[in-house]
């Protein structure tokens, strides 16, 4: 049985001109890019400018990783990164400082639970919209730190490495995502289902 | 390490990440256990930010469509022979 190549030995046969090698590494990573470009952009034709970005970008740099951070966490950097990229060149001027929505300050009077929403509801296509669009309001930071944590399941460690950032700046900013995300799926839920949640009095 | 002094409302909510992440040493976990059993507020919260995160990691596999597929292969071949041509 053929074994397995790793990343790092197909990096070094695609560096060294094997052009198969390097075919493999775009396979491996493909889906893997195209969804982040998809959470971080919303947009299918942004995701996949990014993701032709993200390949080529590869293909050129390719020379110059050294392999001290894995090809993984490679690969994901130069994706948020031109993500970010994108990201930034299309908002527009007014919205630079964007705050995101977070009440930290004050806790609602009553909160509904909708943690035991019925199923079909969760996974209906209404709920996929709302759920993208809620990603979408966030500040791209944030946004970064949510997909590549709680979505791609990366690890603190790796997503502070991928981003460049501490692991403290990585659970500050994870943190602030989730509830923002909270919020507005708890909004949403509230309006879909006043009377099917059950509200709980403080 | 942080710690909850008073394990009310506000300070839980600033903790929430680290109480679902498990990066809470056991004695500040067992102060947060002890407000949600009082509090019904607390808990609803501490449960649905877990379903928030659930509901975002049940998102649907995504392939890179065919023909999306296709485009990026044509451009990384022409990446391919300019280099060569360099």
């Amino acid at each position: 049985m053929k074994r397995v190549s790793t990343d790092n030995e197909l990096v070094r046969a695609a560096q060294q001109g094997d052009e198969n090698a390097f075919r493999e590494l775009v396979g491996r990573y493909e889906n893997k890019v195209y969804r982040l470009a998809l959470k971080m952009m919303r947009e299918p034709q942004d995701a996949e400018d990014v993701l032709q970005e993200t390949f080529i970008n590869v293909f050129r740099h390719l020379d110059s990783f050294r392999g001290e951070s894995g090809f993984s966490t490679w690969i994901y950097r130069i994706a948020t990164n031109a993500s970010l990229m994108k990201l930034r060149s299309k908002r527009p001027i007014a919205s630079l400082d964007e705050p995101v929505d977070v009440d930290e300050e004050n806790l609602p009077r009553e909160l509904m639970d909708w943690s035991a929403t019925p199923e079909e509801m969760l996974l209906s296509h209404e709920t996929r919209t709302q759920m993208d669009a809620a990603l979408a309001r966030l500040p791209e930071t944030l946004r970064a730190v949510f997909v590549l944590r709680d979505i791609e399941g990366l690890n603190v460690e790796e997503t502070a490495r991928v981003l460049e950032i501490s692991q403290a700046n990585v659970k500050t900013r994870l943190h602030r995502a989730r509830l923002a995300l909270r919020e507005a799926l708890a909004g949403y839920f509230a309006e879909q289902m006043p009377r099917a949640g059950k509200a709980v009095t403080p | 390490m942080t710690h909850i002094h008073s394990a009310n409302c506000q300070d839980l909510k600033a903790q929430l990440s680290n109480f679902i992440d498990g990066d809470l040493d056991d004695a500040v976990c067992a102060e947060i256990q002890r407000h949600l059993a009082d509090c019904d507020n607390c808990r609803v919260m501490v449960d649905t930010l877990k379903k928030t995160i659930v509901l975002y990691r049940e998102v649907p596999e995504e392939s890179v469509p065919p023909d999306v597929h296709a485009r990026l292969v044509k451009v990384l071949d022409l990446e391919a022979m300019k280099k060569k041509t360099d």
